[in-house]
């Protein structure tokens, strides 16, 4: 579905992304996980063409992302939960939402029962502005407002940040949730233990490189990975 | 000095209403450009400016019917807004905002010289337009048809706009590229779209006030947007720049209260000009962020 070959970012001389090659497979949940600079966050930004790549070739069924610009690209049925979850804090919950099917002109009324559903919080909530949500519901929204736009792909650049320990298990059951029900799903995360229990396939990055790659499974058992993200070493 | 009759003070105010209205229109496009990208548009009053021109030009060069020529006018203008935000701010739209200003200043003395070069230093009299001009009795009170039409023309567009920006999808995306370039971006936003309708809505509205304003000061010339421009942009700080109902409030506001000044001291008509900023540097000391200012969040 996603194919990334090669792919080279630089920021004003700095290379932060040092040609990496991976697929993500439709159907799949696939994690990419590393330190702070390791290059994660950059990936996905340049995935959405909020970021330009130096090199290499970013392939969605077949069609070359690069070049594309942002709208077009989330028109393909693509979609980034951004870090820090960037909701709009002076609309309200519901506008937040509907914001996020800017790019459709059908009906919304399914969609809303759906996001709901899934987060029945945000439906309390939804004639409050988002600014007052917590930092858990705003993520919450964050998911629900990519959702709106009926993506087949949905990216989440860490979604566990600065939540509480419940809370990150919540967003996470309902990551996989979202999965079962069609939607492909590309994770970057520092909470490495996390992201690995529920994704088929995990990378490793390091300073923009590609080290290690491999079921999600296996590389939670890993002995390299435990002594870099899992604080386990021996 | 306080002496005076009923019909003397509504015909003042029917004066002030058509000031502030005037103001209203020009402002908006000042407040509106300020949402999006947090850029004050110097260029905003030659734009009005050079709509007065394009006005003088349709009616009385080429002789066009004056429905005709306020057609053309307000397109004209109005691509010129566009045209001005392609050439000098899209190319510094990651620049610093500082950048962005400078080139705002940039296009301000370009048009001023343009128009001075293509159009001449010698002032030229507007040309009337329709019967906005002729005066009519309400009772004891003689004004210009132009003050019944001016708030008439002025909330019809006005509710026009508040329906366009909270309405539609338009609007839905102006709202959301003036908060988050990028988040707006990631919800499918062609944000520089977005910001092209700005300018295309904010310069018609200026081409409208331009062409009100030329009926009841009729005289043109290079530097004719000069002090308006500012009047105006001080009544959108004083309704509190980003909000365009309050840019509308500060407009009214600061019509009236210039007209009623100049009536009741006519000794310090001279001031009329100082007093609007005198007005500013009240409002900057008591409320900086103005009458209806969102409590500023900068965009992080």
């Amino acid at each position: 579905m996603l194919k990334i070959e090669d792919l080279r970012v630089s920021y004003g001389g700095i290379e932060a992304v040092k040609g990496i090659s991976f697929t993500v497979e439709e159907g799949q949940i696939v994690t990419l996980i590393g330190a702070n600079g390791a290059g994660k966050s950059t990936t996905l930004r340049t995935v959405v063409g909020l970021v330009k790549a130096a090199g290499g070739s970013i392939t969605y069924n077949d069609e070359q992302l690069i070049g594309l610009s942002t709208d077009q690209i989330v028109k393909k049925g693509i979609t980034l939960v951004p870090e820090g979850r960037r909701v709009f804090p002076d609309l309200t919950v519901l506008e937040n939402l509907k914001i996020g099917a800017y790019t459709r002109n059908d009906d919304l009324t399914e969609d809303l029962e759906w996001i709901y559903s899934l987060f029945p919080r945000l439906k309390e909530r939804h004639w409050q502005r988002a600014g007052t949500l917590s930092g858990g519901e705003q993520q919450m929204l964050a998911v629900g407002r990519a959702l709106m736009s009926r993506p087949k792909l949905l990216m989440m650049d860490e979604p566990s940040l600065g939540l509480a320990p419940l809370i990150v298990q919540d967003i996470f059951s309902i990551i996989q949730e979202i999965n079962r029900q069609g939607v492909t799903i590309l994770l970057i995360e520092q909470n490495a233990n996390m992201a690995l229990r529920i994704a088929e396939v995990g990378h490793v990055l390091e300073t923009g490189r590609i080290t290690l790659s491999g079921a999600g499974k296996d590389l939670l058992s890993n002995e390299a990975v435990r002594a870099a993200y899992l604080g386990k070493s021996k | 000095m306080f002496t005076f009759t009923l019909p003397e003070l509504l015909q003042q105010m029917a004066n002030g209403l058509t000031v502030g209205c005037l103001y209203a229109l020009v402002a908006i496009g000042y407040t509106m450009v300020y949402g999006i990208l947090r850029l004050i548009n110097f260029a905003h009053c030659d734009i009005f400016m050079m709509s007065m021109y394009f006005c003088f030009y349709s009616i009385s060069v080429f002789s066009l019917p004056w429905p005709v020529a306020l057609l053309l006018v307000v397109v004209a203008t109005a691509l010129l807004g566009v045209l001005i935000e392609k050439a000098a701010y899209r190319p510094l739209r990651e620049a610093p905002r500082i950048s962005l200003l400078i080139s705002a200043i940039g296009v301000s003395y370009l048009l001023e010289n343009l128009a001075t070069v293509l159009f001449t230093g010698v002032p030229r009299s507007f040309p009337a337009v329709g019967s906005l001009q002729k005066i009519v009795n309400l009772g004891d009170v003689r004004v210009q048809q132009l003050a019944i039409y001016a708030p008439v023309i002025m909330l019809l567009l006005l509710a026009a706009l508040l329906y366009l920006i909270n309405k539609t999808k338009t609007g839905m995306a102006m709202r959301a590229a003036s908060k988050d370039f990028e988040t707006a971006r990631l919800m499918g936003i062609n944000v520089n779209k977005t910001i092209s309708v700005t300018f295309l809505v904010g310069s018609a509205l200026a081409a409208v006030g331009a062409v009100i304003w030329g009926q009841k000061y009729s005289q043109i010339q290079p530097y004719v947007g000069v002090m308006p421009g500012l009047k105006c942009f001080i009544a959108a700080v004083i309704g509190g720049i980003g909000n365009i109902k309050g840019a509308v409030v500060g407009s009214l506001m600061l019509g009236m209260l210039e007209i009623l000044m100049v009536w009741r001291f006519s000794a310090l008509s001279g001031f009329k000009d100082a007093f609007a900023f005198i007005i500013l540097i009240i409002i900057l000391i008591f409320k900086p962020t103005g009458l209806f200012g969102e409590t500023f969040v900068d965009k992080v």
